[in-house]
């Protein structure tokens, strides 16, 4: 396993983002709304953390605090080893060079070219002219637009848009890279790629990006743990394959559920689908992986040891941080008893083995 | 064509100096009440901009209080505003009366105008632009004039040719003041004495005053204007 995977935030990590008990409200009265309640979250150094939650879950506001775009109405934001919400104006203004944010629909000045929105937030910051220009250089070709300064960002695919966001994000150096839903407006490949890059400069510069995201897919891409948002709190949060392989809260199983097929069997029983009819003595079942090390063959072992018929319908396994998870659903013929062993074994292979439809005359 | 003129246009051909000094103290009236209220509106369309509500400078009182002039200045019609204001004119310009007596008035009323045409121009700016700078650690009256007023040069100034035209119109009346202009001359000899190509030539010219101004707009819009 790479060190990626065993990377462990309470084991060796530093701590960059640091959110305690916090929540915010907005309106009062009446109207008042409690967009955040109460989360708590550590977000460790070099780490790809996601927040995912169906729109209006409060994980754009959430984000916010971070930086103080919104400030909380109660409870305590750090990063970078900062109070954030003690900071002076100004004292605020030093603390978000130092975070980039990158959006949905990206913000890019139309006025300015590519050279100019990424010099944009260089002003100030002490670097000659001659400076700037190197460094935007830098940056563009860091992010895969070398040959676009000169244009205006009107004349720019949304892919290349984002591309020169997240180099103006990347201006300062900042050790924060927070993302708005920073691939919600893009079509499914241009998303891929700017994942890949995002994933690229995590690496290479060892910055921390914060995911704000609606689709499981973002997640299982580039993340290493995420946290799941409900009503304003977050309901579940783990490493990114744990969260896959176990969900526990129906929200999560819903998210999972918009990745996976295994859940199609559900559907395809529902409408009487030719492919489930079972004979006499047949059973359906949904094997799912929970655990990192399966490596064995099981299925070939289970078919061999107890004398039964595995026909796999379908099968949905992803790589999620280096390891497979999903599973196999697969019709099973055979001596009841024997299929019963079978069963037992397979969950003492940490092997989830939940039986869909069957076709026998159960006993008990 | 000497002859041609005195053919068509008798009267105007007979007093050209001062259909000259007319036209002079039109440009002279829409210059000088322009650049002021150019500076004074564009003052006030930011600063009522940044205090609305949810805005960098959030500010309920200053906000309430320029929006009720504002709106109290737009709804006193300009021939009322040119008697009314001319204490003040007095006591700044130092007369009520002449092109000097005007400009008071004109910017009185003309400023209302345009600040609204400002706030509506900032008003078209995407809030994630702000929201972006914020996030970029810009500060208030960075973000004014990086943001606000770069990103809506060609918004501002479609809302100054529309200004500049409306402006031209109010000089017409400037008449009351005595303060001349191709307004008063029509009203003095085109109606007055019955001159009709005494008004008809000072509706082409007006015309094409309007144009030239409509062109320059249209020329700073184009030039300020990067989508697609």
């Amino acid at each position: 396993m790479s060190p990626k995977n065993t990377w462990d935030f309470k084991v060796g990590g530093i701590t960059v983002i640091e959110l305690v008990h916090v929540s915010k409200d907005f309106g009062k009265g009446r109207q008042e709304v409690h967009a955040v309640k109460d989360v708590s979250l550590s977000i460790g150094k070099g780490e790809i953390f996601g927040i995912i939650g169906f729109s209006g879950a409060g994980k754009s506001t959430l984000v916010r605090c971070i930086n103080l775009l919104e400030r909380p109405t109660s409870g305590s934001v750090t990063v970078d080893g900062q109070q954030m919400m003690q900071l002076s104006a100004k004292g605020l203004r030093q603390a978000r060079k130092r975070i980039g944010m990158i959006f949905q629909h990206f913000n890019l000045m139309p006025s300015r070219t590519v050279f100019g929105n990424v010099a944009y937030p260089l002003r100030g910051s002490g670097l000659k002219s001659r400076e700037i220009a190197d460094k935007v250089q830098g940056l563009l070709e860091l992010v895969g637009i070398g040959d676009k300064a000169g244009v205006y960002p009107g004349q720019l695919s949304g892919g290349q848009k984002q591309r020169v966001a997240i180099a103006r994000a990347l201006a300062n150096d900042p050790s924060v890279l927070l993302c708005d839903e920073a691939t919600s407006a893009l079509d499914p490949q241009t998303t891929k790629a700017i994942l890949r890059l995002l994933k690229q400069l995590n690496e290479k510069l060892g910055i921390t990006v914060v995911v704000i995201t609606h689709e499981m897919a973002v997640v299982k891409e580039i993340c290493n743990r995420v946290a799941v948002m409900e009503h304003g709190q977050v309901v579940e949060q783990g490493e990114v394959f744990s969260i896959f392989a176990a969900p526990e809260q129906t929200v999560t199983r819903n998210f999972i559920r918009t990745t996976s097929n295994l859940r199609k069997i559900d559907e395809l029983i529902a409408a009487d689908s030719p492919i489930t009819a079972l004979n006499p003595g047949e059973i359906i079942v949904r094997l799912s992986y929970i655990q990192k090390n399966v490596s064995e063959p099981l299925i070939s072992t289970v078919s061999r040891k107890f004398h039964i018929t595995m026909n796999i319908i379908y099968a949905d396994i992803e790589i999620v941080q280096d390891a497979p998870v999903g599973g196999t659903v697969a019709i099973i013929s055979g001596e009841q008893e024997q299929i019963e062993s079978a069963m037992k074994y397979l969950r003492e292979k940490n092997v989830c083995v939940e039986v869909i439809k069957s076709e026998y005359a159960g006993k008990e | 064509m000497q002859e041609f003129l005195n053919n068509w246009i008798p009267n105007v051909m007979g007093k050209l100096p001062a259909f000259y000094e007319a036209i002079g103290d039109t440009l002279l009236m829409v210059a000088w009440s322009g650049v002021i209220t150019f500076i004074i509106g564009l003052i006030l369309g930011v600063l009522i901009s940044v205090t609305g509500q949810g805005a960098i400078l959030e500010n309920r009182f200053v906000y309430q209080v320029l929006d009720k002039l504002i709106s109290l200045f737009r709804s006193i019609p300009f021939i009322i505003l040119l008697t009314w204001v001319m204490p003040l004119s007095r006591a700044i310009m130092g007369t009520a009366i002449y092109v000097r007596g005007a400009i008071v008035p004109l910017v009185f009323g003309a400023v209302p105008f345009f600040t609204r045409q400002v706030e509506s121009a900032l008003a078209e700016i995407d809030p994630g632009l702000i929201e972006a700078a914020l996030s970029m650690g810009c500060g208030p009256i960075d973000i004014i004039f990086r943001v606000y007023l770069r990103e809506s040069v060609a918004a501002i100034a479609r809302g100054t040719t529309i200004t500049a035209v409306s402006l031209l119109n109010l000089t017409a009346m400037a008449g009351v003041v005595g303060a001349g202009g191709l307004g008063d001359f029509a009203v003095r000899y085109g109606h007055d004495r019955n001159m009709v190509d005494v008004t008809n030539v000072t509706v082409v010219v007006l015309v094409i005053m309007v144009c030239v101004l409509e062109f320059v707009g249209s020329l700073v819009v184009k030039k300020n204007t990067h989508e697609r």
